[in-house]
Protein backbone atom coordinates (compact mmCIF):
# COMPACT_ATOMS: atom_id res chain seq x y z
CA UNK A 1 0.00 0.00 0.00
CA UNK A 2 1.44 3.40 -0.92
CA UNK A 3 1.94 6.13 1.64
CA UNK A 4 -0.99 8.09 0.20
CA UNK A 5 -3.55 5.32 0.68
CA UNK A 6 -7.10 6.50 1.43
CA UNK A 7 -7.50 8.16 4.79
CA UNK A 8 -10.07 7.51 7.46
CA UNK A 9 -13.06 9.84 7.57
CA UNK A 10 -11.58 11.97 10.37
CA UNK A 11 -8.18 12.23 8.77
CA UNK A 12 -9.83 13.25 5.53
CA UNK A 13 -11.98 15.92 7.15
CA UNK A 14 -8.82 17.28 8.78
CA UNK A 15 -6.99 17.38 5.45
CA UNK A 16 -9.85 18.99 3.57
CA UNK A 17 -10.53 21.70 6.13
CA UNK A 18 -8.56 24.20 4.12
CA UNK A 19 -10.31 23.41 0.83
CA UNK A 20 -13.42 25.36 -0.05
CA UNK A 21 -16.16 23.98 -2.28
CA UNK A 22 -15.16 26.59 -4.88
CA UNK A 23 -11.58 25.31 -4.89
CA UNK A 24 -12.80 21.77 -5.42
CA UNK A 25 -15.02 23.03 -8.25
CA UNK A 26 -12.02 24.80 -9.82
CA UNK A 27 -10.33 21.45 -10.24
CA UNK A 28 -13.07 20.46 -12.69
CA UNK A 29 -12.42 23.31 -15.14
CA UNK A 30 -10.52 23.09 -18.39
CA UNK A 31 -9.07 26.56 -18.99
CA UNK A 32 -9.56 28.01 -22.45
CA UNK A 33 -7.03 30.84 -22.68
CA UNK A 34 -6.34 33.25 -25.53
CA UNK A 35 -3.85 30.97 -27.24
CA UNK A 36 -3.69 27.81 -25.15
CA UNK A 37 -5.92 25.24 -23.51
CA UNK A 38 -4.69 24.11 -20.09
CA UNK A 39 -5.66 21.62 -17.38
CA UNK A 40 -7.12 19.26 -19.94
CA UNK A 41 -6.51 15.96 -18.15
CA UNK A 42 -8.71 14.60 -15.43
CA UNK A 43 -7.09 14.64 -11.98
CA UNK A 44 -9.46 12.37 -10.08
CA UNK A 45 -6.88 9.60 -9.71
CA UNK A 46 -5.86 8.50 -6.19
CA UNK A 47 -2.66 10.21 -5.20
CA UNK A 48 -2.88 13.13 -7.60
CA UNK A 49 -3.92 15.62 -4.91
CA UNK A 50 -2.06 13.81 -2.17
CA UNK A 51 -3.84 12.55 0.88
CA UNK A 52 -6.24 15.49 0.96
CA UNK A 53 -8.59 14.03 -1.62
CA UNK A 54 -9.85 10.46 -1.70
CA UNK A 55 -10.33 9.63 -5.35
CA UNK A 56 -10.62 5.86 -5.07
CA UNK A 57 -13.65 4.33 -6.79
CA UNK A 58 -16.79 4.54 -4.68
CA UNK A 59 -20.02 3.36 -6.27
CA UNK A 60 -22.29 5.14 -3.79
CA UNK A 61 -20.46 8.43 -4.29
CA UNK A 62 -20.71 7.95 -8.06
CA UNK A 63 -24.44 7.35 -7.73
CA UNK A 64 -24.76 10.66 -5.87
CA UNK A 65 -22.56 12.65 -8.22
CA UNK A 66 -23.92 11.30 -11.52
CA UNK A 67 -26.63 13.50 -12.97
CA UNK A 68 -28.56 13.24 -16.23
CA UNK A 69 -30.64 16.13 -17.55
CA UNK A 70 -32.77 15.77 -20.65
CA UNK A 71 -33.32 18.62 -23.10
CA UNK A 72 -34.96 16.71 -25.91
CA UNK A 73 -36.10 13.14 -26.37
CA UNK A 74 -37.36 12.54 -29.88
CA UNK A 75 -36.91 9.23 -31.74
CA UNK A 76 -34.48 10.77 -34.21
CA UNK A 77 -32.83 13.30 -31.94
CA UNK A 78 -32.08 13.11 -28.23
CA UNK A 79 -30.16 15.79 -26.33
CA UNK A 80 -29.13 15.42 -22.71
CA UNK A 81 -26.37 16.20 -20.24
CA UNK A 82 -24.33 13.43 -18.68
CA UNK A 83 -22.68 14.96 -15.62
CA UNK A 84 -20.09 13.38 -13.36
CA UNK A 85 -18.36 10.77 -15.53
CA UNK A 86 -14.84 10.70 -16.88
CA UNK A 87 -14.13 11.40 -20.55
CA UNK A 88 -12.93 7.80 -21.05
CA UNK A 89 -16.35 6.47 -20.03
CA UNK A 90 -18.34 9.01 -22.06
CA UNK A 91 -16.11 8.31 -25.05
CA UNK A 92 -16.66 4.56 -24.69
CA UNK A 93 -20.43 5.11 -24.92
CA UNK A 94 -19.96 7.36 -27.96
CA UNK A 95 -17.70 4.88 -29.74
CA UNK A 96 -20.08 2.00 -29.02
CA UNK A 97 -23.03 4.03 -30.36
CA UNK A 98 -21.24 4.68 -33.64
CA UNK A 99 -19.39 1.43 -34.24
CA UNK A 100 -20.72 -1.47 -32.17
CA UNK A 101 -24.50 -1.45 -31.90
CA UNK A 102 -25.86 -3.78 -34.59
CA UNK A 103 -28.48 -2.77 -37.14
CA UNK A 104 -30.00 -4.29 -40.25
CA UNK A 105 -28.84 -3.12 -43.68
CA UNK A 106 -28.71 -4.40 -47.24
CA UNK A 107 -25.53 -6.43 -47.72
CA UNK A 108 -25.81 -8.80 -50.69
CA UNK A 109 -27.54 -7.86 -53.94
CA UNK A 110 -28.38 -10.25 -56.73
CA UNK A 111 -28.84 -8.24 -59.91
CA UNK A 112 -30.99 -10.08 -62.45
CA UNK A 113 -31.36 -7.13 -64.76
CA UNK A 114 -30.02 -3.61 -64.76
CA UNK A 115 -30.22 -1.66 -67.97
CA UNK A 116 -30.19 1.74 -66.26
CA UNK A 117 -27.21 4.05 -66.66
CA UNK A 118 -26.21 3.52 -63.03
CA UNK A 119 -23.69 0.70 -62.77
CA UNK A 120 -24.41 -2.43 -60.72
CA UNK A 121 -21.75 -1.69 -58.09
CA UNK A 122 -22.78 1.94 -57.67
CA UNK A 123 -26.43 0.93 -57.43
CA UNK A 124 -25.52 -1.76 -54.86
CA UNK A 125 -23.61 0.82 -52.79
CA UNK A 126 -26.55 3.23 -52.85
CA UNK A 127 -28.97 0.49 -51.79
CA UNK A 128 -26.69 -0.55 -48.93
CA UNK A 129 -26.75 2.93 -47.44
CA UNK A 130 -30.56 3.11 -47.21
CA UNK A 131 -31.57 3.07 -43.52
CA UNK A 132 -34.14 0.35 -42.88
CA UNK A 133 -36.70 0.07 -40.11
CA UNK A 134 -39.21 -2.49 -38.90
CA UNK A 135 -40.49 -4.29 -35.81
CA UNK A 136 -37.99 -3.64 -32.98
CA UNK A 137 -38.57 -6.99 -31.28
CA UNK A 138 -38.06 -8.89 -34.51
CA UNK A 139 -34.87 -6.94 -35.22
CA UNK A 140 -33.55 -7.71 -31.75
CA UNK A 141 -34.18 -11.42 -32.33
CA UNK A 142 -32.28 -11.52 -35.61
CA UNK A 143 -29.05 -13.46 -35.34
CA UNK A 144 -25.72 -12.93 -37.12
CA UNK A 145 -24.96 -13.95 -40.65
CA UNK A 146 -21.37 -14.20 -41.75
CA UNK A 147 -20.50 -15.12 -45.28
CA UNK A 148 -17.50 -17.49 -45.46
CA UNK A 149 -14.75 -15.87 -47.52
CA UNK A 150 -13.83 -17.24 -50.98
CA UNK A 151 -11.40 -20.19 -50.84
CA UNK A 152 -8.69 -18.32 -52.78
CA UNK A 153 -8.88 -15.12 -50.71
CA UNK A 154 -6.21 -15.89 -48.13
CA UNK A 155 -6.31 -12.45 -46.50
CA UNK A 156 -10.05 -12.76 -45.88
CA UNK A 157 -9.60 -16.34 -44.69
CA UNK A 158 -7.06 -15.24 -42.10
CA UNK A 159 -9.47 -12.62 -40.74
CA UNK A 160 -12.51 -14.88 -40.88
CA UNK A 161 -13.17 -16.03 -37.38
CA UNK A 162 -16.07 -18.37 -36.86
CA UNK A 163 -15.42 -19.03 -33.20
CA UNK A 164 -18.10 -16.88 -31.64
CA UNK A 165 -20.66 -17.60 -34.32
CA UNK A 166 -23.33 -20.27 -34.49
CA UNK A 167 -22.79 -22.95 -37.16
CA UNK A 168 -25.97 -21.74 -38.83
CA UNK A 169 -24.47 -18.26 -39.29
CA UNK A 170 -22.76 -19.16 -42.54
CA UNK A 171 -25.96 -19.96 -44.44
CA UNK A 172 -28.82 -17.50 -44.96
CA UNK A 173 -32.03 -18.41 -43.13
CA UNK A 174 -35.13 -16.65 -41.86
CA UNK A 175 -33.43 -15.79 -38.56
CA UNK A 176 -30.42 -14.04 -40.05
CA UNK A 177 -31.42 -12.70 -43.46
CA UNK A 178 -34.20 -10.43 -44.66
CA UNK A 179 -35.06 -10.47 -48.34
CA UNK A 180 -36.22 -7.42 -50.26
CA UNK A 181 -36.69 -7.06 -53.96
CA UNK A 182 -36.81 -4.19 -56.41
CA UNK A 183 -38.43 -4.59 -59.77
CA UNK A 184 -39.04 -1.45 -61.82
CA UNK A 185 -39.31 -0.68 -65.49
CA UNK A 186 -39.67 2.77 -66.99
CA UNK A 187 -42.05 3.40 -69.91
CA UNK A 188 -43.89 6.18 -71.68
CA UNK A 189 -47.11 7.26 -69.97
CA UNK A 190 -50.19 6.04 -71.82
CA UNK A 191 -53.79 7.22 -71.78
CA UNK A 192 -55.10 3.75 -70.94
CA UNK A 193 -52.92 3.13 -67.90
CA UNK A 194 -51.96 6.57 -66.64
CA UNK A 195 -54.64 8.93 -67.97
CA UNK A 196 -52.14 10.93 -69.99
CA UNK A 197 -50.36 10.34 -73.30
CA UNK A 198 -46.69 10.95 -72.60
CA UNK A 199 -45.62 10.88 -76.24
CA UNK A 200 -48.30 13.39 -77.29
CA UNK A 201 -47.35 15.63 -74.36
CA UNK A 202 -43.70 15.39 -75.40
CA UNK A 203 -44.59 16.54 -78.90
CA UNK A 204 -46.38 19.50 -77.33
CA UNK A 205 -43.14 20.45 -75.63
CA UNK A 206 -43.54 18.75 -72.23
CA UNK A 207 -40.05 18.27 -70.75
CA UNK A 208 -40.83 16.98 -67.25
CA UNK A 209 -39.76 13.31 -67.15
CA UNK A 210 -42.25 12.49 -64.39
CA UNK A 211 -45.08 13.61 -66.72
CA UNK A 212 -43.75 12.03 -69.91
CA UNK A 213 -42.78 8.70 -68.34
CA UNK A 214 -43.81 6.31 -65.60
CA UNK A 215 -41.16 5.15 -63.12
CA UNK A 216 -38.59 7.68 -64.32
CA UNK A 217 -37.51 7.95 -60.68
CA UNK A 218 -36.90 4.87 -58.54
CA UNK A 219 -37.54 5.52 -54.85
CA UNK A 220 -36.71 3.57 -51.71
CA UNK A 221 -40.39 2.81 -51.04
CA UNK A 222 -40.43 0.64 -54.16
CA UNK A 223 -38.31 -1.96 -52.34
CA UNK A 224 -40.65 -4.86 -51.53
CA UNK A 225 -40.18 -6.85 -48.33
CA UNK A 226 -40.45 -10.62 -48.90
CA UNK A 227 -40.94 -12.23 -45.47
CA UNK A 228 -39.44 -15.70 -45.06
CA UNK A 229 -40.50 -18.33 -42.49
CA UNK A 230 -40.80 -16.84 -38.98
CA UNK A 231 -40.53 -13.35 -40.41
CA UNK A 232 -44.24 -13.40 -41.30
CA UNK A 233 -44.84 -13.21 -37.51
CA UNK A 234 -41.85 -11.08 -36.50
CA UNK A 235 -42.42 -8.39 -39.10
CA UNK A 236 -46.20 -8.53 -39.61
CA UNK A 237 -48.31 -5.53 -40.60
CA UNK A 238 -46.82 -2.22 -39.40
CA UNK A 239 -43.67 -4.07 -38.32
CA UNK A 240 -42.72 -4.88 -41.93
CA UNK A 241 -39.12 -4.18 -42.88
CA UNK A 242 -39.08 -1.00 -44.95
CA UNK A 243 -36.84 1.95 -45.74
CA UNK A 244 -36.98 4.54 -42.96
CA UNK A 245 -37.41 7.33 -45.49
CA UNK A 246 -39.62 6.27 -48.43
CA UNK A 247 -38.48 9.17 -50.63
CA UNK A 248 -34.80 8.33 -51.04
CA UNK A 249 -33.98 8.46 -54.76
CA UNK A 250 -32.21 5.26 -55.83
CA UNK A 251 -31.91 5.68 -59.61
CA UNK A 252 -33.33 7.50 -62.63
CA UNK A 253 -34.65 5.59 -65.62
CA UNK A 254 -35.78 6.28 -69.17
CA UNK A 255 -38.36 4.28 -71.20
CA UNK A 256 -37.21 0.69 -71.74
CA UNK A 257 -34.69 0.71 -68.90
CA UNK A 258 -35.17 -1.87 -66.17
CA UNK A 259 -33.94 -2.70 -62.70
CA UNK A 260 -34.70 -6.15 -61.32
CA UNK A 261 -32.78 -7.26 -58.25
CA UNK A 262 -33.03 -9.02 -54.93
CA UNK A 263 -31.37 -7.79 -51.72
CA UNK A 264 -30.28 -9.79 -48.70
CA UNK A 265 -30.28 -7.62 -45.56
CA UNK A 266 -28.22 -8.79 -42.59
CA UNK A 267 -27.30 -7.59 -39.13
CA UNK A 268 -23.91 -5.88 -38.89
CA UNK A 269 -21.97 -3.28 -36.94
CA UNK A 270 -20.77 0.21 -37.83
CA UNK A 271 -17.18 -0.91 -37.31
CA UNK A 272 -17.49 -3.13 -40.40
CA UNK A 273 -19.31 -0.62 -42.58
CA UNK A 274 -20.83 2.80 -41.84
CA UNK A 275 -24.17 1.65 -43.30
CA UNK A 276 -24.67 -0.49 -40.17
CA UNK A 277 -24.16 2.45 -37.80
CA UNK A 278 -27.44 3.08 -35.94
CA UNK A 279 -26.73 6.81 -35.58
CA UNK A 280 -26.28 9.66 -38.02
CA UNK A 281 -24.25 11.39 -35.31
CA UNK A 282 -23.52 10.64 -31.69
CA UNK A 283 -21.42 13.37 -30.16
CA UNK A 284 -20.83 15.38 -27.03
CA UNK A 285 -19.31 18.72 -26.07
CA UNK A 286 -18.23 20.03 -22.69
CA UNK A 287 -20.36 22.65 -20.97
CA UNK A 288 -18.73 26.10 -21.42
CA UNK A 289 -17.88 28.02 -18.26
CA UNK A 290 -17.56 31.81 -18.13
CA UNK A 291 -16.03 33.25 -14.99
CA UNK A 292 -16.41 37.02 -14.64
CA UNK A 293 -13.71 37.87 -12.09
CA UNK A 294 -14.38 41.60 -11.69
CA UNK A 295 -17.58 43.44 -12.65
CA UNK A 296 -18.01 44.55 -16.26
CA UNK A 297 -20.24 47.64 -16.34
CA UNK A 298 -21.99 50.12 -18.63
CA UNK A 299 -20.87 50.34 -22.25
CA UNK A 300 -18.19 47.74 -21.61
CA UNK A 301 -20.91 45.33 -20.50
CA UNK A 302 -22.79 45.95 -23.74
CA UNK A 303 -19.65 45.26 -25.75
CA UNK A 304 -18.96 42.18 -23.61
CA UNK A 305 -22.43 40.87 -24.32
CA UNK A 306 -21.82 41.19 -28.04
CA UNK A 307 -18.69 39.00 -27.77
CA UNK A 308 -20.96 36.00 -27.11
CA UNK A 309 -23.85 34.34 -28.94
CA UNK A 310 -27.29 35.75 -28.11
CA UNK A 311 -28.61 34.69 -24.72
CA UNK A 312 -25.30 33.86 -23.06
CA UNK A 313 -24.75 37.19 -21.28
CA UNK A 314 -27.50 39.24 -19.61
CA UNK A 315 -27.31 42.89 -18.54
CA UNK A 316 -28.79 43.64 -15.12
CA UNK A 317 -28.90 46.97 -13.22
CA UNK A 318 -26.10 47.16 -10.69
CA UNK A 319 -27.02 48.97 -7.45
CA UNK A 320 -23.48 49.94 -6.50
CA UNK A 321 -22.52 51.73 -9.71
CA UNK A 322 -26.01 52.51 -11.02
CA UNK A 323 -24.93 51.06 -14.39
CA UNK A 324 -25.76 47.86 -16.21
CA UNK A 325 -23.68 44.87 -15.23
CA UNK A 326 -22.86 41.81 -17.34
CA UNK A 327 -23.84 38.46 -15.83
CA UNK A 328 -23.74 34.94 -17.25
CA UNK A 329 -27.29 33.90 -18.15
CA UNK A 330 -26.89 30.64 -20.07
CA UNK A 331 -23.41 29.19 -20.67
CA UNK A 332 -24.91 26.32 -22.67
CA UNK A 333 -25.54 28.63 -25.59
CA UNK A 334 -21.88 29.67 -25.69
CA UNK A 335 -19.49 28.39 -28.35
CA UNK A 336 -16.29 29.44 -26.48
CA UNK A 337 -15.23 31.61 -29.42
CA UNK A 338 -12.71 33.49 -27.20
CA UNK A 339 -13.76 36.78 -28.82
CA UNK A 340 -13.87 38.51 -25.43
CA UNK A 341 -10.20 37.64 -24.83
CA UNK A 342 -9.16 39.74 -27.84
CA UNK A 343 -10.25 43.02 -26.25
CA UNK A 344 -7.92 45.01 -23.98
CA UNK A 345 -10.73 46.25 -21.70
CA UNK A 346 -11.65 42.71 -20.57
CA UNK A 347 -8.06 41.68 -19.76
CA UNK A 348 -8.00 40.02 -16.36
CA UNK A 349 -11.74 40.46 -15.89
CA UNK A 350 -12.90 37.18 -17.42
CA UNK A 351 -11.75 33.57 -17.60
CA UNK A 352 -13.15 31.12 -20.12
CA UNK A 353 -13.25 27.38 -19.70
CA UNK A 354 -15.22 24.21 -19.95
CA UNK A 355 -16.41 21.83 -17.23
CA UNK A 356 -14.45 18.62 -17.62
CA UNK A 357 -17.13 16.20 -16.46
CA UNK A 358 -20.24 17.83 -17.96
CA UNK A 359 -20.98 16.22 -21.32
CA UNK A 360 -23.75 17.68 -23.46
CA UNK A 361 -24.84 14.85 -25.73
CA UNK A 362 -26.55 14.78 -29.07
CA UNK A 363 -27.67 11.38 -30.35
CA UNK A 364 -29.38 11.32 -33.73
CA UNK A 365 -30.70 7.91 -34.72
CA UNK A 366 -31.05 6.92 -38.37
CA UNK A 367 -34.46 5.55 -37.42
CA UNK A 368 -34.08 1.81 -36.92
CA UNK A 369 -34.08 2.29 -33.13
CA UNK A 370 -34.98 5.24 -30.90
CA UNK A 371 -32.15 7.53 -29.85
CA UNK A 372 -32.63 7.14 -26.08
CA UNK A 373 -32.81 3.35 -26.43
CA UNK A 374 -29.59 3.40 -28.44
CA UNK A 375 -27.75 5.17 -25.62
CA UNK A 376 -29.06 2.59 -23.14
CA UNK A 377 -27.90 -0.15 -25.51
CA UNK A 378 -24.42 1.35 -25.55
CA UNK A 379 -24.34 1.30 -21.73
CA UNK A 380 -25.50 -2.32 -21.68
CA UNK A 381 -22.97 -3.27 -24.34
CA UNK A 382 -20.07 -1.80 -22.33
CA UNK A 383 -21.28 -3.75 -19.32
CA UNK A 384 -21.50 -6.93 -21.40
CA UNK A 385 -17.88 -6.40 -22.48
CA UNK A 386 -16.78 -6.11 -18.85
CA UNK A 387 -18.75 -9.24 -17.92
CA UNK A 388 -17.28 -11.14 -20.86
CA UNK A 389 -13.71 -10.38 -19.84
CA UNK A 390 -14.48 -11.31 -16.24
CA UNK A 391 -15.34 -14.79 -17.55
CA UNK A 392 -12.19 -14.84 -19.64
CA UNK A 393 -10.10 -13.74 -16.66
CA UNK A 394 -11.47 -16.69 -14.69
CA UNK A 395 -10.28 -18.95 -17.52
CA UNK A 396 -6.85 -17.30 -17.40
CA UNK A 397 -6.62 -17.89 -13.65
CA UNK A 398 -7.73 -21.51 -14.00
CA UNK A 399 -5.22 -22.09 -16.77
CA UNK A 400 -2.45 -20.93 -14.42
CA UNK B 1 -46.72 -11.68 8.77
CA UNK B 2 -43.70 -12.97 6.95
CA UNK B 3 -44.57 -13.39 3.33
CA UNK B 4 -43.92 -16.81 1.96
CA UNK B 5 -41.79 -17.21 -1.09
CA UNK B 6 -43.89 -18.88 -3.72
CA UNK B 7 -42.41 -20.71 -6.62
CA UNK B 8 -43.32 -19.08 -9.89
CA UNK B 9 -44.90 -21.49 -12.34
CA UNK B 10 -42.65 -22.23 -15.27
CA UNK B 11 -43.80 -20.68 -18.50
CA UNK B 12 -43.49 -21.97 -22.01
CA UNK B 13 -40.30 -20.90 -23.69
CA UNK B 14 -40.97 -18.11 -26.16
CA UNK B 15 -41.23 -19.19 -29.75
CA UNK B 16 -37.82 -19.30 -31.36
CA UNK B 17 -35.99 -20.16 -28.13
CA UNK B 18 -35.07 -23.59 -29.48
CA UNK B 19 -33.40 -21.92 -32.41
CA UNK B 20 -31.27 -19.90 -29.99
CA UNK B 21 -30.33 -23.04 -28.04
CA UNK B 22 -29.10 -24.64 -31.24
CA UNK B 23 -27.08 -21.48 -31.83
CA UNK B 24 -25.20 -21.82 -28.54
CA UNK B 25 -21.51 -21.50 -29.29
CA UNK B 26 -18.34 -21.94 -27.35
CA UNK B 27 -16.91 -18.52 -26.50
CA UNK B 28 -13.37 -18.13 -27.75
CA UNK B 29 -10.81 -17.10 -25.12
CA UNK B 30 -9.97 -13.46 -25.93
CA UNK B 31 -7.77 -12.63 -22.94
CA UNK B 32 -4.12 -13.66 -22.61
CA UNK B 33 -1.35 -12.81 -20.18
CA UNK B 34 1.78 -11.71 -22.01
CA UNK B 35 5.11 -13.37 -21.15
CA UNK B 36 7.22 -11.88 -18.37
CA UNK B 37 4.42 -11.18 -15.94
CA UNK B 38 4.52 -11.49 -12.18
CA UNK B 39 1.85 -11.31 -9.49
CA UNK B 40 2.22 -7.56 -9.15
CA UNK B 41 3.06 -6.54 -12.71
CA UNK B 42 1.50 -7.99 -15.82
CA UNK B 43 0.45 -7.16 -19.36
CA UNK B 44 -2.82 -8.54 -20.67
CA UNK B 45 -3.71 -8.88 -24.33
CA UNK B 46 -7.39 -8.24 -25.09
CA UNK B 47 -8.26 -9.63 -28.51
CA UNK B 48 -10.74 -7.74 -30.66
CA UNK B 49 -10.79 -4.75 -28.31
CA UNK B 50 -9.76 -1.14 -28.90
CA UNK B 51 -9.83 2.28 -27.24
CA UNK B 52 -13.49 1.75 -26.29
CA UNK B 53 -12.73 -0.78 -23.58
CA UNK B 54 -9.03 0.10 -23.26
CA UNK B 55 -9.38 3.66 -22.06
CA UNK B 56 -12.49 3.04 -19.95
CA UNK B 57 -10.89 0.06 -18.21
CA UNK B 58 -7.59 1.93 -17.77
CA UNK B 59 -9.48 4.71 -15.97
CA UNK B 60 -11.40 2.30 -13.71
CA UNK B 61 -8.19 0.46 -12.76
CA UNK B 62 -6.33 3.71 -12.10
CA UNK B 63 -9.10 4.61 -9.65
CA UNK B 64 -7.84 1.75 -7.46
CA UNK B 65 -5.33 3.04 -4.87
CA UNK B 66 -3.51 -0.30 -4.94
CA UNK B 67 -2.44 0.38 -8.52
CA UNK B 68 0.92 2.00 -9.16
CA UNK B 69 0.58 2.12 -12.94
CA UNK B 70 -2.02 1.25 -15.53
CA UNK B 71 -1.84 1.97 -19.24
CA UNK B 72 -3.03 0.52 -22.50
CA UNK B 73 -1.78 0.46 -26.05
CA UNK B 74 -2.78 -0.81 -29.45
CA UNK B 75 0.57 -2.08 -30.77
CA UNK B 76 -0.45 -2.13 -34.43
CA UNK B 77 -3.57 -0.69 -36.11
CA UNK B 78 -3.89 -3.72 -38.39
CA UNK B 79 -4.10 -6.14 -35.52
CA UNK B 80 -7.26 -6.13 -33.42
CA UNK B 81 -5.41 -6.47 -30.12
CA UNK B 82 -5.30 -4.12 -27.15
CA UNK B 83 -2.60 -4.53 -24.52
CA UNK B 84 -3.23 -3.46 -20.95
CA UNK B 85 -0.36 -3.09 -18.49
CA UNK B 86 -0.99 -3.14 -14.74
CA UNK B 87 1.58 -2.66 -11.97
CA UNK B 88 0.46 -2.75 -8.37
CA UNK B 89 1.86 -1.63 -5.08
CA UNK B 90 3.31 -4.45 -3.00
CA UNK B 91 0.99 -7.27 -2.10
CA UNK B 92 -1.85 -6.57 -4.50
CA UNK B 93 -2.44 -9.25 -7.14
CA UNK B 94 -2.83 -7.97 -10.72
CA UNK B 95 -5.62 -10.44 -11.51
CA UNK B 96 -7.62 -9.18 -8.54
CA UNK B 97 -6.99 -5.61 -9.62
CA UNK B 98 -8.15 -6.36 -13.17
CA UNK B 99 -11.24 -8.16 -11.86
CA UNK B 100 -12.07 -5.22 -9.61
CA UNK B 101 -11.65 -2.87 -12.58
CA UNK B 102 -14.07 -4.94 -14.67
CA UNK B 103 -16.48 -5.21 -11.73
CA UNK B 104 -16.41 -1.46 -11.13
CA UNK B 105 -16.97 -0.79 -14.83
CA UNK B 106 -20.01 -3.09 -14.85
CA UNK B 107 -21.36 -1.42 -11.68
CA UNK B 108 -20.86 2.01 -13.25
CA UNK B 109 -22.86 0.92 -16.30
CA UNK B 110 -25.71 -0.26 -14.07
CA UNK B 111 -25.84 3.11 -12.29
CA UNK B 112 -25.74 5.03 -15.59
CA UNK B 113 -28.53 2.84 -16.99
CA UNK B 114 -30.74 3.31 -13.91
CA UNK B 115 -30.21 7.06 -13.72
CA UNK B 116 -30.65 7.53 -17.47
CA UNK B 117 -33.91 5.58 -17.51
CA UNK B 118 -35.22 7.53 -14.51
CA UNK B 119 -34.23 10.90 -16.01
CA UNK B 120 -35.80 10.03 -19.35
CA UNK B 121 -39.08 8.78 -17.86
CA UNK B 122 -39.30 11.89 -15.72
CA UNK B 123 -38.64 14.11 -18.75
CA UNK B 124 -41.22 12.29 -20.88
CA UNK B 125 -43.82 12.66 -18.12
CA UNK B 126 -43.22 16.39 -17.66
CA UNK B 127 -42.66 17.29 -21.33
CA UNK B 128 -45.47 15.92 -23.52
CA UNK B 129 -43.85 17.47 -26.62
CA UNK B 130 -40.54 15.81 -25.68
CA UNK B 131 -38.50 18.96 -26.22
CA UNK B 132 -37.23 22.16 -24.60
CA UNK B 133 -35.57 25.23 -26.06
CA UNK B 134 -32.30 24.21 -24.42
CA UNK B 135 -29.71 21.94 -25.94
Amino acid sequence: MPSWAPLTAEQLAEQRRGLSEAQLQDRKIVNVNAETVTDVSATDIPGHWGQGQDDSWDLERFRQVLDIKFYQNKPHDAAFSLIGVDASIANAFRRILIAEIPTLAIEDIFVFDNTSIIQDEVLAHRLGLIPLTGGKEGLDRMSWFKKPPPKDDYAAQALYDQDDLAPSASAPNDHNTVVMSLKVECRWATTNEDGRDGKALALDGETDPSVRYVNSNVYAHQLVFEPQGDQTDWFAGDDAIRPMNPDILIAKLRPGQRINLRCHCIKGIGGDHAKFSPVATASYRLLPHINIISPILGNEAKKFQRCFPRGVIDLVPDEESGENKAIVADPMKDTVSRECLRHEEFKGKVKLGRIRDHFIWGVESTGQFESDELFLDSVRLLKAKAEKFKRHLTKVEEGG
Amino acid sequence: MAQETVDEPMEDAPAGAEANDADFVYEKQRLRVLPGSSDTAASFAFEREDHTLGNALRYMIMKNPEVEFCGYSIPHPSEAVMNLRIQTWDGANVNDVLRKGLDDLADLCDVVEDKFTAARDEFNATHPDRTTDKR
